[in-house]
């Protein structure tokens, strides 16, 4: 077992950024045009990204399987970005953001990255109101802002319960202007399948053309990966659903450190399941627990009156209401970290109080805002004596404004008028806090090749606190990696194009042919999705939102079972040479089937609760996640050795110099 | 319910298309459309036959990559919702449906149902942005206050997903609502405004490269859009579109 170099920069927090920025090498402009960087990825991260590099004058390459690079699932985020601008003059500040995000990260992020990342927050704001990005605002014609989840001040910009849409389109936009220019050349429809390295460092990509299935050899001095979460390794969660695991799993294979796999995040709010065809769950953004009050019914005979369709949840009275939030964390309310409300939800309903047919639902309560917001709207209109029904009427409109679209797509999805009666809602895995090894430069342990983005595993620690995705993801893109990058960058300015007509080269991309091959000529009798539902499964039950020995045990050898059986019996239509959806599958199931035992594994390596990573064995005397200092506060890096139960640990000590270790409190 | 989908099946782009007739069993009113479609595909490839191939990815109605012209409307019968969000319920026992693909010269077809909309892409690389660099210095983002008004509008018509819905619903194939979308969004903030001519010129000869049809002003793509895209849209970029003419 080794000791990682995180490189994190001397000095005081607060200086260490500013002083690495002097620090570091540079490449001259002049320089920077004769060096290629791959992308892969087109999300938040990888489109600023893209934008930026190509900005300062270098030949960016940039990667995306679907059809477009505005696809990206950076789209689908709805709440809104975090930033440290205290435009709300509730005491905001820099030390503030990085003191929540380490705080609901359980103690288990890298100080000086949170802190960076807290820093630069301030100046993606700027950036995108440069760029057009609509985000909502004020009468007075300033930008609005909403409070989220596990924070006393109210931070957060957003555009609607579209916010993610806004800000990649803006990336989008960016990326968009340098493709004109001929700095950015966009890939569209190219998946990675693997890292190419030359004499140990990441020089390259092996592509699949999903149009004409021909793959594809390129090279560039680094390459930069910012290709999102592993969250589909449980199939269902709110990814979309080509969300992978591949580009990563790959470079991990070729020697990357694989960090704190079983950090996954169960999103407390997202639209229950309905029945065993569903493909994928829908998040109902965080911001809605703003004016949403959450609660199941006091007593099992109301229960079972609403599951029976007997009883209607409007007519419930109040005292027969359990807000179970309010009730246990009086402080924050409905407003705890994601990780909190989702094992509160899951307790409930284990207890037996939950309001859907199959048990797994809790109500998401809006009356009291709508009546709330109506009143103050008579109130400004000059409305004297309005009814109750007027007030309801001014009210929903007000919600309609702030929640529209979200309310929207519950109507659609479940047939239900969510404005008339409780939502209905449950956690489902929305997002992987775990990723790619980096050190402070985003650079993984192998040379060259660097993650940004959901991708790495650097500042969210055990849980990620709402509507920090959004800032992580353009904090890296535009504002870290840009510059950190040129640290590796600046000793290439002689080395000249990459051949790839190298043996690495040539040896790479046989080892794709081969594995394709292998899963199109083996006309097995299941399917892709067969498999991929299976693997699910095991993940959700054994190692989801409450994880024990034995039943990870279990899933890893079932796991393992199941990747054998995967090869022995999986049937791929079609051929090789053509677009073949079926193959795409296939090839990113089958690193999720090594992943999902790792992920196991470090979730049995880890014998204790922090953030959304919850061992029953390790438990407070009221059910909380009881995290261990003593013995767990490192960051689990693991390597690749052939197979995934034999992975080598590599361990990073994580330091607090400016925060105090502390039970995490939100009562 | 039972049904009997009618689906275009195309091996390649070059290859000659055809409808097929495919019937499904036992699908539940609660399902998504496409989850309807993956009971099929699941039965072809049981059956040892190539599954249908079509565009989809978040399935929240966000990504805009789901695109199916289903019984001669894009994105189905219901309104303001894309092929994901569309629900069984919406159809009845014994129903025929028949699914097409985006048609228009400017999204040709590479298989089944799925289009090439790349042309889209290079509309937006045109001109669909604000020239600024990413830079840690740029103005406080409270410099400039914007009408709440013109923010929400800019809003509005910057939900676009890109999803070439408009363009499948014209009779003609054109692209105005699209980018009509994107123009508006940026010539109503301040940010945008600098270059509001050369971006209108440059983007709607993009547009027409692109060969995409004329507007003749039928409205089909506003009724049809997903995200409701406002046919205001497209007056306003006539407008912009006559001002930049005259005065460039």
């Amino acid at each position: 077992m080794s000791t990682l170099d995180s490189k994190i920069p001397e000095g005081p927090v607060a200086d260490k950024w500013t002083n690495h920025k002097n620090h570091i090498n540079v490449v001259n402009p002049a320089n920077k045009r004769l060096i290629d960087v791959i992308v892969v990825g087109s999300g938040l991260a990888g489109a600023s990204a893209s934008a930026s590099l190509a900005e300062m004058g270098y030949n960016v390459k940039t990667f995306c399987f679907q059809d477009s690079p505005r696809r990206a699932h950076s789209i689908a985020a709805q709440g809104g970005i975090n930033a440290a601008k205290n435009y709300q003059n509730d005491g905001d500040s820099t030390y503030r953001l990085f003191y929540d995000t380490v705080k609901g990260g359980d103690y288990r992020a890298r100080e000086a990255n949170v802190y960076r990342l807290a820093e630069v927050s301030a100046s993606i704001i700027d950036q995108c109101v440069a760029q057009g990005v609509p985000f909502a605002r004020e009468y007075g014609g300033l930008l609005d802002n909403r409070s989220f989840g596990g924070v006393l001040v109210s931070r957060t910009f957003y555009a609607k319960g579209q916010t993610g849409q806004q800000l990649l389109l803006g990336a989008y936009s960016a990326m968009s202007r340098q493709i004109n220019k001929g700095k950015v050349t966009m890939y569209n429809r190219h998946e990675m399948l693997d890292l190419v390295l030359v004499d140990g460092k990441a020089r390259g990509i092996i592509a699949r053309n999903l149009v004409t299935g021909e793959l594809e050899r390129h090279s560039a001095h680094a390459v930069v990966l910012a290709t999102g979460g592993y969250g589909n390794v449980f199939y269902l969660s709110t990814n979309a659903m080509g969300s992978n695991v591949t580009a990563a799993w790959r470079a991990h294979r070729r020697g990357a450190y694989f960090a704190n796999p079983c950090y996954t995040q169960i999103h407390p709010t997202c639209i229950p399941r309905s029945g065993d065809y569903q493909s994928k769950l829908t998040l109902m953004s965080e911001s809605l627990r703003n004016d949403g009050r959450i609660w199941v019914p006091k007593h099992k005979k109301d229960v079972e009156a609403i599951r029976s369709g007997k009883l209607k949840p409007t007519d419930l009275k109040e005292n027969d209401r359990d807000y179970y939030l309010e009730r246990r964390y009086p402080a924050f309310g409905n407003l705890v970290p994601r990780d909190v409300a989702s094992r509160a939800a899951k307790e409930r309903c284990d207890a037996g109080f939950g309001v859907n047919k199959t048990g797994e639902a809790v109500y998401l309560d809006f009356t009291a805002a709508i009546m709330r917001y109506g009143s103050e709207k008579a109130h400004t209109s000059h409305i004297h004596n309005p009814t109750d029904a007027q007030i309801r009427e001014l009210g929903e409109k007000v919600i309609e404004n702030k929640y529209g679209n979200l309310f929207q797509i519950y109507e659609k999805i479940t047939d239900d008028n969510p404005y008339k009666t409780p939502m209905m809602i449950y956690p489902a895995v929305h997002y992987t806090m775990g990723g790619l090894w980096v050190d402070y430069n985003l650079m993984t342990t192998i040379p060259g090749c660097y993650a940004a983005g959901e991708a790495n595993f650097s500042d969210h620690g055990a849980n990620r606190l709402g509507a920090s995705a959004l800032m992580q993801g353009l904090a890296d893109g535009y504002f870290v990696l840009p510059y950190t990058i040129g640290d590796f960058l600046a000793d290439d300015i002689r080395t000249g194009e990459i051949s790839t007509e190298s043996p690495e080269f040539e040896a790479t991309e046989k080892d794709v042919k081969d594995r394709l091959e292998a899963l199109i000529n083996n006309k097995g009798s299941k399917s892709v999705d067969h498999f991929h539902k299976r693997l699910g499964k095991v993940m959700w039950d054994k190692v989801g939102m409450a994880r024990k020995t034995e039943g990870l045990k279990e899933a890893m050898a079932e796991i393992k079972q199941m990747r054998e059986e995967f090869y022995k019996d999986v049937f791929v239509p079609g051929t090789v040479d053509e677009f073949n959806p079926e193959l795409e599958k296939a090839a990113r199931v089958a690193d999720f089937l090594e992943l999902g035992e790792l992920f196991a594994k470090d979730a049995l390596d880890r014998n204790e609760s922090c953030g959304g990573h919850f061992r029953e064995e390790s438990q407070t005397e009221e059910g909380e996640a009881k995290r261990d200092d003593v013995n767990f506060a490192f960051v689990s890096a693991w390597e690749w050795t052939g197979n995934p139960s034999e992975s080598n640990l590599h361990k990073e000590d994580l330091k607090f110099e400016n925060i105090e270790l502390k039970q995490r409190s939100y009562k | 319910m039972n049904l009997t989908l009618k689906i275009w099946r195309q091996k390649s782009p070059s290859s000659k298309g055809e409808m097929k007739t495919y019937p499904v069993k036992d699908i539940s009113e609660d399902m998504s459309f496409l989850e309807m479609m993956d009971v099929l595909n699941e039965e072809l490839i049981n059956k040892g036959e190539e599954p249908v191939a079509f565009d989809h990815d978040c399935r929240e109605g966000i990504c805009g990559m789901c695109s199916m012209y289903i019984n001669g409307e894009p994105h189905g019968p219901d309104r303001a919702v894309t092929t994901c969000q569309l629900h069984m319920r919406k159809f009845n026992d014994g129903d025929t449906i028949h699914i097409e693909p985006w048609r228009a010269n400017a999204f040709p077809v590479l298989k089944d149902l799925v289009v090439d909309r790349s042309s889209f892409d290079r509309v937006i690389q045109a001109g669909g942005y604000v020239s600024v660099n990413t830079s840690g210095n740029s103005q406080d983002a409270n410099a400039i206050p914007i009408p709440k008004e013109n923010a929400d509008l800019a809003f509005d018509a910057a939900t676009c997903i890109g999803c070439g819905a408009c363009v499948a619903a014209c009779k003609n194939a054109s692209a105005m609502l699209f980018v009509s979308a994107k123009v508006s969004q940026l010539s109503l903030l301040p940010q945008g405004e600098v270059e509001a001519k050369d971006r209108v010129l440059n983007m709607i000869d993009q547009m027409d490269d692109e060969g995409f049809g004329n507007c003749t002003n039928t409205g089909a793509c506003a009724i049809e859009c997903p995200k409701e895209i406002s046919l205001d849209n497209i007056a306003r970029m006539n407008r912009e579109y006559l001002s930049a003419s005259v005065s460039k």
